[in-house]
């Protein structure tokens, strides 16, 4: 039984494993420049030269993958991270208060729910400016605060009535103390399988973002955008769509089996 | 009583500041409508005066107070770029999207309904291992990926509908759900896996709880008691469930409808948020938030009758 | 065979994956294919053509600023002249016209039996009050047209003859009244536009679709197709997808990418140009693009013949100034191979200038064009080789017309710039020091007494020396690094014929029949 749930995390790690080595090897080298272009070169179908083929400039698509694969992750991992620091912080202040700080702020929430999300992120892009990574994080973070809030929320409120956290407080710990110290680690099984299921999340996001025009763009092409763009020379160049996109869903693929994975574990110990 | 309506006034505060934020939203966006809309010769006189003409040189709060009576008797203003009426461009698109929701929420129940409870009932194996397997994979298929997949097939090469093309509702209705069905499976395919993944584990997890463990040794019908508990007592996290998806398939729809050429909400918001066409934004992000808080406080009310225990924490 | 074999890997690849997830895929109820609309469409004498934007505006022709709501309401609408698809100009509405011997009476005389679309016919009391209209517009929307503000005034001498006056001499005055000619006392301009074009105008659904049918009142041959029907698809996927399905018959503005992937069985690809200066164009007030040997060396830096072969498949009209093949006469085919692809002299240009290092700029770039794009990305690579360090902003074009060609905070931009009626001055006066839309802040001396010189000038070939010495100027001092005039690649369905390509940005239908 235990072998099995492990074979998910165990998949899934392999996989995200070597997605990452290939991230971080193209965050340094990259079989050909990824931005060089070769007018003789357009449009070379996957062969051994260029495993993945070519683009419609003749570049290669498997160094493009491998430096886009980058801008993905880190887009991917800075939203993950201010929505989970951000929703939990939110989360455990609500959850373990509650009474009037927890109205306010999970209406809060519903409101920033209730957007669609494609405006929010618009507004907060044309404040900005557009195409920056790092504008795309800020836009999508803040979609996630509230799904990462409730989840903690849940698990801080309780954990207040717990007697040993009763204890505590009559022992005089600080709040800070008993939140940080006391629970924050006990709420980390139901905070890690929504941290790869935000992750999953952020990444098709930015890849819907890039597909409307409002995600990442050039020079800090990722995979969203490649596929967006590959998309429109199906016809001409299948290669490029299949191939960037058979990263995104591996990448994700990967993801979700870690957190399959991690859930069957917490689920045991239930 | 006083938990339904205490959700109501929520709902309706919610609406209230949603409609708000998305006025001043455009109040921050970079782009002038009045600019936008007499493009790049104009004179800096004629955007003065088309500003006047369309009231944007007034207080945000007077311009949000007319906005806000107007909804409340029906008038959601005109269009800067249609010269219409809002209501009447939003009325045909609003059932185009409604149509491909309700096409997409079918299938999502008709397929992971009956494969979540098989699913449930499967616990180890190879098959279960498998099963989930997949059902990961199918959510990570982006669905524009999927969208553009199936148009080439299905469209292109197969010719069982038109790409591009969306046929008229009313004159072509079977070549418009034929478009509509291809949109909503590409809608479909993750929130079926998600839908199933739910289902079995929220069964799973009720199945392990000790009152059922009891029954069962007691002697009870394994399969009665899973119909008697198990499932009235995950009614109430499902119930949220399916009304979280059917929030999210109307956002999700906004790049389907892109994928598709579906002339429905989601275009529309697209486009006119390009074209700074604020009344038509404003109108659809109100109606677009309507149905997602909408459905959201419809299914506090129905698990609320479920299970009363919910009404004296409030909490959800 | 390529495909098909894609074909079959996709379809593994879906079905698999739909019946795993438990649905079979079931195909409504009647499983026929439907009927392809391009049999339907020849049927009927009708087309459909594909548009990649809706009209956004309104329909009113004196409000419409969007090149694309123009290019498709010229069917509809007509001026006193029109153009015509050699550049010429012919009398429409009126029959024909005489100017005074002193430049400043204009005397229009009506043509018999021309009428508006709801059937009145076209009376001079029509012509005076569309001219009012946008000569010194009174409604708001309404665009002015600068270049009738000399009109002095115009009169109605009798039901079929109209006298302008103008207050000083212009010997282009007359390409300006392309203006439509609309019906006096109709208000429905907005959204059920009234004109004297070969279609009429039937019906618009906001995002979907524009339909026009055949005016059977036209004054002249007339069109040849029944009924157009304009599809608005606003992705490129979609676009090039309904030509695949068979759904739209004719579609402009495609990318050669696009073109390549269509079936040369099923269409034949016409070319002709877009009528577009693109270039990287120059904030000449802001550092370092002040000092004319930046500007210099960046057009020595980038190979344009190499920005058509990786970008445009090799289709394109290179340029050397802000004026395109098409215009013929004035376009000066010397400024083309003015400055040479050379890096070395590039990077002595800039050491002169005190960047032998090269620099960081930003490329503004409006991100849904994606000709402009490509451009950029090319352009950036290649500054690369002389040290300049160029980044790309993408912005959106509503925010490009407010922030860049309003506000003219940029540095450099890559866009296309059209002339709005078939006039040299309509390319050139934009760099004259003092015009409002100067958006890349040129000043020279030199290039503002030209184009006075220019408007004085009633001589047409002394006229057009002057235009062209302004062309010159306008590269000699490397005002922009001026690239193309991008191929306009029309896709049309087999057995359709008869498009013609015009100078100026429309795309006339009346001339497109189905082969008998």
């Amino acid at each position: 039984m235990k072998q099995k749930m492990n074979g998910f995390f165990a998949a899934g790690l392999t996989i995200t494993a070597l997605l990452l080595l290939l991230t971080v090897v193209g965050a340094f080298w990259t079989p050909y420049d990824p931005n060089a272009m070769s007018g003789s070169e357009k449009f070379l179908a996957p062969c051994l030269a260029h495993p993945f083929g070519t683009d419609n400039f003749g570049r290669d698509i498997l160094s493009r993958v491998m430096k886009g694969a980058g801008t993905t992750f880190t887009v991917a991992a800075l939203t993950v991270l201010m929505g989970s620091v951000l929703g939990t912080l939110i989360g455990a202040l609500t959850g373990y208060f509650g009474g009037i700080v927890d109205d306010l702020l999970m209406r809060l929430g519903d409101v920033l729910t209730a957007f669609p999300s494609v405006l929010l992120a618009l507004v907060i892009i044309s404040l900005l400016g557009p195409g920056s990574k790092y504008n795309v994080v800020l836009a999508l973070g803040l979609v996630f605060i509230p799904s990462f809030a409730r989840v903690t929320r849940t698990a801080f409120a309780s954990a207040r009535d717990v007697n040993y956290i009763k204890s505590a407080r009559l022992m005089g710990a600080s709040s800070a103390r008993i939140l940080l110290i006391h629970i924050l680690p006990n709420t980390l099984n139901v905070l890690l399988p929504a941290i790869t299921i935000g992750f999953n999340n952020a990444v098709l996001a930015e890849a819907s973002m890039s597909y409307l025009g409002i995600g990442v763009t050039p020079p800090d092409a990722s995979l969203g955008y490649m596929l967006s763009e590959a998309q429109g020379m199906f016809a001409r160049a299948p290669w490029y769509a299949l191939c960037t996109g058979a990263v995104i869903v591996l990448f994700v693929f990967g993801v979700g089996l870690i957190g399959e994975g991690l859930q069957r574990r917490s689920g045991e110990v239930d | 009583m006083k938990y339904a309506a205490r959700r109501i006034a929520s709902f309706l505060l919610t609406m209230v500041i949603v409609s708000f934020l998305a006025f001043m939203a455009f109040d921050v966006i970079s782009g002038d409508p009045a600019t936008a809309l007499l493009g790049t010769e104009a004179t800096p006189e004629a955007i003065a005066a088309l500003r006047t003409e369309m009231g944007l040189d007034r207080p945000l709060g007077v311009r949000y107070g007319e906005w806000l009576l107007g909804f409340f008797t029906g008038d959601l203003g005109t269009s800067y770029v249609y010269h219409q009426s809002v209501s009447e461009i939003i009325a045909p698109k609003i059932s185009v999207t409604l149509l491909l929701s309700f096409v997409s929420f079918l299938l999502i129940l008709l397929i992971s309904i009956p494969l979540g409870l098989s699913a449930a009932k499967r616990s180890g194996g190879a098959l279960e291992a498998a099963g989930t397997a997949f059902n990961q994979f199918c959510m990570a298929v982006p669905p524009f990926f999927t969208g553009m997949l199936l148009s080439y097939l299905f469209g292109v090469i197969l010719k069982w509908f038109m790409p591009g093309v969306f046929p008229d509702l009313s004159t072509d209705f079977p070549g418009a759900m034929r478009h509509i069905f291809f949109a909503a499976i590409a809608i479909a395919v993750p929130r079926i896996a998600m839908t199933v993944r739910m289902l079995k584990s929220t069964i799973q997890s009720e199945m392990r709880k000790s009152y059922v463990r009891t029954a069962i040794s007691r002697g009870n019908d394994r399969s009665a008691v899973l119909r008697v508990h198990v499932l009235k007592n995950s009614l109430v996290p499902v119930i949220t469930f399916l009304a979280q998806t059917m929030a999210e398939i109307v956002a999700g729809g906004i790049v389907v409808e892109q994928v598709f050429a579906i002339p429905g909400l989601g275009r529309m918001l697209v486009s006119s948020i390009s074209n700074r066409d604020y009344p038509m934004v404003q109108a659809i992000v109100v109606i677009l938030a309507l149905w997602v808080v909408l459905s959201g406080t419809v299914a506090d009310l129905v698990n609320q009758r479920i299970d009363p225990r919910l009404r004296l924490g409030g909490d959800r | 065979m390529k495909k098909r074999l894609t074909a079959l890997v996709l379809a593994t690849l879906l079905c698999t994956s739909l019946a795993a997830c438990g649905s079979k895929a079931e195909t409504p109820a009647q499983s026929a294919p439907p009927a392809p609309t391009e049999s339907a469409n020849k049927a009927a004498n009708a087309v459909t053509v594909g548009i990649a934007q809706d009209l956004d505006n309104s329909l009113d022709p004196h409000k419409a600023v969007a090149a694309g709501t123009k290019e498709v309401m010229f069917n509809v609408f007509e001026g006193l002249v029109k153009p015509t698809s050699s550049g010429d100009l012919i009398p429409a509405v009126a029959e024909k016209y005489t100017v005074s011997e002193d430049y400043l009476t204009y005397t229009f005389t009506l043509r018999e039996g021309v009428q508006f679309h709801n059937g009145d016919a076209v009376t001079a009391e029509d012509v005076v009050y569309s001219l009012k209209r946008v000569a010194a517009p009174t409604e708001a929307g309404v665009v002015q047209v600068e270049a009738l503000s000399i009109m002095a005034d115009v009169v109605a001498v009798d039901e079929k003859t109209v006298a302008l006056t103008l207050t000083e001499p212009s010997n282009e005055f007359i390409s300006y009244l392309t203006v439509a000619i609309l019906p006096a006392d109709y208000t429905g301009q907005d959204t059920a536009p009234i004109g004297t074009g070969p279609f009429k105008f039937v019906s618009r659904s906001a995002q979907e679709s524009i339909v026009m049918e055949k005016f059977e009142g036209y004054w002249g041959e007339g069109a040849h197709l029944d009924q157009v029907t304009f599809r608005i698809i606003e992705n490129a996927e979609g676009l090039l997808m309904g030509l695949q399905s068979g759904a739209i018959d004719l579609c402009s503005h495609l990318t050669s990418t696009q073109v390549s992937q269509l079936s040369e069985s099923e269409f034949n690809i016409e070319q002709g140009y877009m009528n577009l200066v693109q270039a990287m164009y120059l904030n000449n007030a802001v550092k370092p693009f002040d000092d004319v040997r930046v500007r210099q060396a960046l057009c020595h830096a980038i190979d344009r013949q190499m920005i058509l072969d990786l970008a445009f498949d090799g289709y394109g009209a290179l340029i050397g100034s802000s004026m395109y093949p098409a215009f013929g006469k004035y376009f000066d085919e010397e400024l083309t191979s003015y400055y040479t692809y050379d890096t070395a002299k590039a990077k002595d240009l800039l050491t002169q200038a005190g960047y032998p290092n090269g620099f960081d700029m930003t490329i503004t770039v409006p991100s849904n064009y994606q000709p402009h794009m490509d451009t950029a990305q090319v352009i950036v690579e290649q500054l690369k080789a002389v040290g300049v360090n160029a980044t790309i902003q993408p912005i959106e074009w509503e925010s490009w017309v407010s922030d860049v060609y309003a506000g003219r905070e940029f540095q450099a931009t890559v866009v296309g710039v059209d002339a709005s009626t078939m006039t040299a001055r309509a390319l050139l006066e934009r760099f004259t020091s003092t015009y409002s839309k100067n958006f890349i802040n040129y000043n020279s001396a030199n290039y503002d007494e030209l184009f006075a010189k220019a408007q004085a000038c009633y001589d047409d070939a002394e006229q057009t020396a002057l235009y062209k010495a302004m062309e010159r100027d306008l590269t000699e001092n490397a005002a922009n690094v001026y690239i193309q005039d991008l191929a306009d690649l029309v896709a049309v369905r087999k057995g359709l014929t008869g498009l013609a390509f015009y100078p100026i940005y429309v795309l006339d239908l009346s001339t497109v029949r189905y082969e008998a």
